[in-house]
Formats: structure tokens, sequence, C-alpha cells
């Protein structure tokens, strides 16, 4: 049963995402049989597009010609048409902003059930049948797809990279489409410029209202320059206005998953949590012992954030230097 | 211009999640229903376009596929603003069947621009509002933090991975929405409450429409070890554990 990946690219740069897409594919066929396409749309060169083989591809369609960012219907015809040309059965996408703008219209294009956000390598192929969250993390559901053709979007870090050492042909693909016939108009972009994106971040540090006032984000954007990490905030932070709405993880913001995440004066609203919980470590520092973050968190300290913050700075950087 | 915003029936966000016993259903005993967290934030976006008088939106209606038991939820959407409520009468089996439903409520009606929120807080499916779109062959955008109306063009902030792009596409169109599309949602006054007991609420009879997919099975997350407690004069013996115990660092 063969698959294809939608592979997604940064300024002609595939991100850790598109590997682990492709490695996902690949454990799929492993038990189905069938080959892995992986297809890319915009200008990558070469090079770039051959990495994918080394994590399951076998073959790499690539599609030029396509410029002024996502339209979805327009994008939804040449996957579709990917589909149709590799006569796979099953479409993997990653469950981000694009999955979650294509993967719908595809499942009424293809008639294939969408089964989004999943988090485990399906336990069959023919029905398939996949685990998935659901309300919000509380949960795990199984869902069997009965349509003949399935999309699985996968939910972000919960499928390991896993290199085959493989190569991949790759071949220049016109899908027949309408390229001139997108109806999105962009009218400007603004890029985030050299800030780590919150869903790409290995770590992430954030902050509650436990840090009592916007002034005192100093020492939560020192740490994470310290290490690496990409800052975020509780409802009630941005709410506030303290920090933007983009850096609010939970329920109705960001849903993350990175390796560490240190939450700082958060209380772990039930809210809150939905959106954190499946990060690998948690550490929490709150003055609450009672706090229901200690009940999500691996790591506790209770105690004032603002005293704790300076001192972890120091330890981590002193740490580091060894 | 005519707004339709699509509503989802879901149990409150602080409900304890619960399974029947041989854990093929959600066990709703006890559970508040609330509009779908992202549905709402749709609702106020779209009530405050309709209070601007230069935005020319001269009507929003709220429609959900349910049973009469999702009437309390639509008569709240009533109460915060909206001018009339659609129920399709049918249980929301898959988002495939839902978007069916709601695409034949358009297709009867005469709506410039639909709202969906971006996923429901219960199945999380992101679906509905993508599907509909596809169903009617119309454009869609996805991920919008804000939407105005600019002489009858809808312009639209949407994120992507790595930014934020300002785009217009033509009505009509689907327009599915997340955080920061408003401010806060709306909560009903006392006279939208009494208002909303007047307003019409029509139930229309389901399509014929199959299902992709099928709920089977539900399990609980495994539980997790309690949290290693450091006090808090020994940061240092966090790093040592971060690094070394959890090899996070």
């Amino acid at each position: 049963m063969s698959v294809l990946v939608y592979t997604e690219n940064w300024d002609g740069k595939f991100k850790k995402l598109s590997y682990e897409l492709v490695s996902y594919a690949s454990s799929i066929t492993n038990m189905a049989g069938g080959q892995v396409t992986a297809l890319s749309i915009g200008n990558v060169n070469q090079n770039e597009l051959s990495t994918l083989g080394a994590y399951g591809a076998t073959s790499v369609l690539t599609v030029d010609g396509v410029s002024g960012g996502l339209d979805n219907q327009l994008y939804t015809q040449i996957i579709a048409a990917a589909m149709e040309k590799t006569g796979s059965k099953i479409l993997v996408m990653a469950h981000n902003n694009a999955g979650k703008a294509l993967a719908p219209r595809l499942s009424v294009r293809l008639n294939a059930g969408l089964a989004a956000g999943v988090t485990a390598v399906p336990e069959s192929v023919d029905p398939v049948v996949v685990k998935k969250k659901v309300f919000s993390g509380k949960a795990f559901a199984k869902v069997k797809i009965v349509s003949e053709s399935a999309i699985l979007t996968l939910a972000q870090n919960s499928y390991e990279i896993s290199e085959t050492g493989g190569s991949a042909s790759v071949e220049s693909f016109d899908p027949a489409v309408d390229m001139a016939g997108a109806k999105t108009t962009v009218r400007s972009v603004q890029k985030q410029e050299g800030k780590l994106l919150l869903t790409d971040a290995e770590v992430v540090v954030s902050g509650g209202r436990g840090m009592k006032s916007s002034d005192n984000w100093g020492p939560i954007e020192e740490l994470a320059a310290v290490l690496e990490a990409a800052t975020a905030c509780s409802r009630p932070v941005s709410d506030e206005g303290w920090r933007p709405h983009e850096e609010h993880t939970g329920q109705t913001g960001k849903i993350i998953a990175p390796n560490l995440y240190f939450a700082f004066g958060i209380s772990g609203a039930i809210q809150h949590l939905a959106g954190v919980s499946s990060s690998k470590c948690i550490v929490a520092v709150n003055t609450d012992k009672d706090a229901p973050i200690f009940e999500a968190a691996d790591y506790g300290i209770v105690g004032d954030a603002l005293k704790v913050l300076p001192e972890l700075i120091t330890e981590i950087k002193a740490a580091k230097a060894q | 211009m005519r707004i339709l915003v699509c509503i989802s029936n879901v149990p409150d966000t602080t409900t304890k999640v619960k399974f029947s016993n041989d854990h093929t259903s959600f066990d709703d005993s006890g559970v508040q229903w609330i509009i779908n967290p992202w549905d709402e934030l749709a609702l106020t976006r779209a009530m405050e376009l309709k209070e601007d008088t230069s935005n020319d939106v001269s009507h929003v209606t709220v429609v959900t596929v349910g049973p009469a038991g999702a009437e309390p939820t639509l008569r709240k959407a009533l109460a915060i603003g909206a001018d009339d409520a659609i129920r399709v009468d049918s249980e929301a089996t898959d988002a495939h069947a839902v978007a069916a439903q709601i695409a034949t409520v358009v297709e009867n009606g005469d709506f410039d621009i639909i709202l969906c929120g971006i996923e429901s807080s219960d199945y999380n499916g992101s679906a509905v509002g993508g599907m509909i779109s596809e169903m009617l062959k119309a454009p869609s955008v996805s991920a919008i933090s804000s939407l105005s109306i600019d002489n009858g063009e809808a312009v639209i902030t949407r994120d992507i991975d790595g930014g934020k792009e300002e785009v217009s596409v033509p009505a009509p169109f689907v327009g599915i929405v997340q955080k920061g599309i408003a401010k806060e949602p709306r909560i009903a006054a006392m006279r939208g409450i009494m208002m909303a007991r007047k307003k019409p609420l029509q139930v229309v009879s389901a399509v014929e429409t199959g299902t992709l997919t099928n709920y089977q099975e539900y399990a609980m997350p495994e539980p997790k070890a309690p949290c290693k407690m450091v006090e808090a004069d020994q940061v240092k013996e966090l790093v040592n554990l971060l690094q070394n115990e959890a090899k996070v660092l």
C-alpha cells in the first residue's frame, strides 16, 4: 500500500518535521508494502530533495511554478494529482497550519477518511486503524478509516526520525492544474525573523501570572536565549496583553510538545495543561505547593519564579560551560 | 453581507473526561455543554463586524448539527447576538457527515462568509471548515487571526509556519479562525438572553450522507510518575537532575 508524504520547505530547506513525516510513512510501508513518495511544492534544489531518501522515500516528486503563498484550492488539486499519479492509498501530512488547511479539503476530494493529529503508527493498515488524541490530549481514541483511502496528519514531535540510509530518485511533476487559478492574494508577509518558532522548539520557557508584570520577562527571555529555546505564556498573560497572543500555549492557543517545558508562575489550569502535557519533560516553579501544574510536572520547585529564575540561569550557564 | 457561523456543541473545557465501561463511547452524564471555544471567538468577531455599520453586514446566522439537546447551546449563540439559528437534526457522527449537512445549509441559504473554528475541543479534528469549502468548491483560508472588511472585500491575517500573511479572497469563502480573531469571547447579557428566546431557531432535517471514519475505542493517558520536588535553595540540584537523570539539557 503506497504512501504519499506532503513535505513542506521553508525558503528551499526542509525542517525536521519533513523527515519525521517521511520516517513515519516509511514505517507504514514496512508493515503494508508499497513505496513512499515524497511530494515537494516550490523551489527546492536537487540535493535538498534527495535528502528525503535517507529517511525512506523511494522517489520525490517536485512541483515548480507555484508562487504567491498557500492557496488551499490550488494545493489540494496538486496533492490530489500526485496521489493519483503514484497510486497511493495513504496520504501523510503534518498536523500544522498547512496540514490543517489542506487535509480536510483532500479528504473530500479523494473520499479519504481523515485521522487528524495521530500519535502513533497505525495498528493495522487494511483497514487503517490509528491512535489519535481527543479532548485536547485528555484522552486517546482509536479511529478506523472506513473509506478505501486514508489521510493521516501526524501530531508534532510524536514520531522519532529514523534514517534508512536509502536514496530517492527525484522527478519533476507537472500536475496539469491551472497554476494561475489561485484565489488567495497575498498582500504582505511578516516573517518571524531571528526568533525560534514555538512549535519547532525543542525547549520552551513559559511564564504565567506568577511573573506579576510584563516588566519581569527579562529572565524568561535570558533563559530562553541560554537554552536556544522559544518563549511562551499562559492565557491570562496574553489576555492581559503582557505577551503577544502567538505565545499563548494551551487548549485554545498553541499545542506544543517540546522535549523540555519550563512553567514559571503557571498554576496549570486544565486548559493550559491540554496545550503542554505532551511535552517530554515539564519543570514547574510555583509558590503554591497545591497548584495543579505539579501534577503534570516531572520536576518542581515550590518557590517564587522571580527568585528561582536568576539562579537557574547562573547554574545552567555554569553546567553548560563544563 | 450575510455571515454564517458554524457552532460545535462540546463539553465544557473543564470537564473531567469519562468513557463508558466498554470504552467505546464518551460518557456525557453530568456534562455541561458549551459553544466550542474557537466557534465562540468566530461568533464574537462576526458580531463586531455587524455592529460596525461601515461593514454592511446585515445578518449573522449560527448553525449546528446535532439532536435537540444541542439547542441550549444555539440559544446561547443567539443570546450573544446572532440573528437566527439553524439546527440540522442529526447526530454528529463524523466530520465528513457534519460538513455535508452544513454544506447543504449553505447551498440552500445566502451567505457571503462562512466562519468555523479551527478545531473542536472534543475530537480535535480541524476538519469541518476545510471539508465544507471543498464540498462547496469555495476558497478557504485557515489559521485566521484577524478578519476585517474593506470596501466589501475580506482582509485576513493568517498564521503561516514562520510568520503571518495578510491575504484577501473573494466571497463567498470559508474562514477558519483561531485565537486572536477576537480579543475575548463575548458573554451574553441578560437582555440578550431574554431576546434570544424570541429569535428564530429553525430545525431542518438531515440529508443522506455517509461517514469516512469510525471512533472505535477510547483510552485515558498512562498515569504519570509523581513530580520530583526540589527545594527552592537547591537550584543546582535541579540542573543536575535535568542534565543527568532526565537528560534534557
